[in-house]
């Protein structure tokens, strides 16, 4: 039992601090306010070696481990929700699957430009009539010489509008329920293939999310991703990791926020004193500061238990669900504390507040995460 | 082209706290990185090799805590990196620090040594300049532009008071670095990954160099400089507010000078 980073971990912290300081941070704000997917920081986390954290060196990675992984969301989020996002998705539900459940020439066909970030990925399972429920899949896929046929709709699609390569997900026997839903990867190029209109939301808005449609998109054989049929255990593995990146997300945003409100309260005085003076904001600084050391053992445990090999879900589930709700709980403390400020553009720990939220929404809402917890208790 | 760059690792403030006995720098709990202008130096020595081709040593005096900032420097991409570091060796001031260097890098073999032109937390600008001398190489000091590099020679421009020299040396040389000189890269995740599974922190300890080292010129016996006392300034007062007409006002401050002797 150790509870300390190790040299290497800790190096890379210091790695990711510097270029989060000083390449993600004077845009946060600004990609905020426009609405605008940061493509230059894409560049650059692709040259630095963001976009391919745990995946071998062989297939372009960079060799290193979830804890490594999920450090580097962490940092990012801490002053830049959206970019910790881009790189969770793309990393998580994208990358991870085709390395997981890819076939050798698939893998050596998509993740090179994937984990240098020269291709953008995305994850396509949820569905107008198929969130939660994600069994309710609509969208078909009919086999048709060497080609797949898909017909149908995804939406809530992050990165989508910036994405070439995506994991989609379709029915290809309804009558077999979910032993009927398939995974397939399809190239943004690929004909019947369309990226539709980008979602208005309130956080993470330099993030793209955007619905994609599908007409008659012929999809080729080989890009049949796992076997027939096995596409909603890979749409559940996929979410198990991907919690663990949105859970460090979660982490992030809540760590930048105090970060942003020790500063503040030491710096804003009222009724001549510092309110850092006031027993209220010492005790609200405390408590934030506790639920958020909290959140990151239990974060970076579930990542040190994904890397054990042991199956990890249920600890996923918990840091997401914790990490998630203390990154709402502490965001809103921190709008608090800084008053009328907090309220406007000019401070951060609105847009900040704003990105919280949705960590408790997507890739399995907090609700989910407790059926999964009660689950593996047998409480059902 | 062989390239050895001197880095030293700094506490990263501006507030550094003194032993009040020892009048030395209290540097636990404060965090530590590589000093900005050998930071600097470092970058110049990538951009040389990527250039010009070659290797780059990075080579750093201190206690094992050191280790850290050579890793930084080889998950920047350096390729070897040593750490000279001994009981023996300790207390140096500048001069026994660079004999020390200077014998560690005769060892490492070099046909270009960079130096930061001066470290945040001594502010000397000795040791690169002393290197120099302890070796017997021309010295270029304050650059702040590397022009052009062709064969054994290069063009570098020196920061002056009031202008700027275009020097053209020969190698072997030592040159000093501003921090202004570039915008040092960041590690990469993989080189991270390089610096603590792929390469190694090589020590140098007194028994490596001993067949080649004086002993009386090293360590706190071999050092010149007694630091007397160490003390944090005083925090001056308020200063003095005028409020008059500019020429009242000149000739109050001429009158205050003139009081303090100042002129």
């Amino acid at each position: 039992m150790n509870f300390e980073l190790t040299q290497e971990h800790s190096l890379l912290k210091t790695m990711y601090q510097s270029f989060a300081e000083n390449e993600v941070k004077p845009l946060a704000a600004e990609i905020d306010e426009q609405e605008r997917f940061p493509v230059e920081t894409v560049e650059k986390l692709g040259r630095f070696g963001f976009m391919g954290i745990p995946f071998p060196k062989e297939y372009g990675g960079q060799g290193g481990d979830t804890l490594a992984y999920i450090m580097a969301v962490e940092e990012l989020s801490k002053v830049c929700g959206t970019t910790g996002v881009v790189v969770s998705a793309h990393t998580s539900l994208c990358c991870h699957p085709i390395f997981a459940f890819g076939t050798e020439e698939q893998k050596q066909r998509y993740l090179p430009d994937l984990l240098s970030g020269k291709k953008v990925g995305a994850f396509g399972l949820t569905e107008p009539n198929a969130g939660t429920d994600a069994s309710a899949q609509q969208t078909r896929a009919i086999l048709d010489g060497d080609n797949y046929i898909l017909n149908g709709s995804k939406i809530f699609i992050t990165n989508a509008g910036h994405a070439e390569v995506f994991v989609i997900f379709a029915m290809t026997d309804k009558s077999l329920g979910t032993r009927g839903i398939s995974a397939f990867i399809v190239e943004k190029g690929f004909e019947g293939f369309k990226i539709g209109r980008e979602e208005k939301k309130m956080g993470i808005r330099g993030s793209s999310t955007c619905e994609l449609i599908m007409e008659n998109c012929i999809v080729p054989r080989t890009n049949l991703l796992g076997a027939e049929g096995k596409g909603y255990g890979i749409a559940l593995k996929t979410l198990d990791g991907g919690r663990i990146g949105i859970a460090a997300q979660a982490l992030g945003i809540a760590e930048g926020a105090l970060d942003e409100t020790v500063r503040y309260v030491k710096e804003r005085k009222q009724f001549g004193r510092r309110i850092s003076q006031f027993q209220n904001t010492q005790f609200s600084i405390a408590d934030m500061h506790t639920r958020i050391e909290a959140a990151k053992w239990l974060v970076y445990s579930a990542a040190l238990k994904k890397d054990s090999g042991a199956a990890y879900g249920t600890e996923a589930a918990m840091a997401k669900l914790f990490a998630s709700e203390t990154a709402t709980f502490v965001t809103q403390r921190c709008v608090q504390l800084f008053g009328g400020y907090g309220y406007t553009r000019e401070y951060p720990v609105e847009r900040m507040m704003r990105d919280a939220k949705i960590t408790e929404i997507y890739e399995g809402t907090s609700e989910v995460q407790r059926m999964v917890i009660a689950s593996a208790l047998k409480v059902n | 082209m062989r390239i050895v760059v001197c880095i030293k690792q700094v506490p990263d403030t501006t507030e550094v706290k003194l032993d009040p006995v020892k009048g030395t720098l209290i540097r636990e709990g404060v965090p530590s990185i590589i000093n900005p202008d050998d930071k600097a130096g470092l970058e110049a020595a990538l951009r040389i090799k990527e250039q010009a081709g070659g290797t780059v040593a990075v080579v750093s005096m201190g206690p094992s805590q050191a280790d850290v900032a050579l890793r930084e420097a080889l998950a920047m991409g350096a390729d070897e990196a040593y750490l000279v570091t001994d009981r023996a060796f300790g207390g140096a001031d500048t001069w026994a620090t660079s004999y020390t260097l200077s014998v560690a890098i005769r060892k490492i073999g070099f046909d270009l040594i960079i130096c930061g032109r001066q470290a945040i937390d001594g502010d000397t600008a000795q040791v690169g300049p002393q290197i120099a001398q302890h070796l017997d190489l021309p010295q270029v000091s304050y650059v702040e532009g590397i022009e052009r590099i062709s064969g054994n020679k290069l063009v570098l421009k020196r920061q002056f008071e009031d202008r700027y020299h275009l020097l053209e040396v020969e190698l072997p040389c030592v040159l000093t670095a501003l921090s202004e000189l570039n915008k040092p890269r960041y590690m990469s995740v993989s080189g991270v990954f390089e610096a603590y599974r792929e390469k190694e922190v090589r020590r140098l300890t007194f028994e490596d160099l001993k067949e080649d080292i004086d002993v009386a010129n090293i360590g706190l016996k071999g050092s010149p400089t007694n630091v007397k006392q160490s003390f944090t300034k005083q925090p001056k007062g308020k200063g003095e507010k005028l409020e008059l007409e500019p020429e009242e006002a000149v000739l109050a401050i001429v009158s205050r000078l003139r009081a303090k002797n100042l002129i």
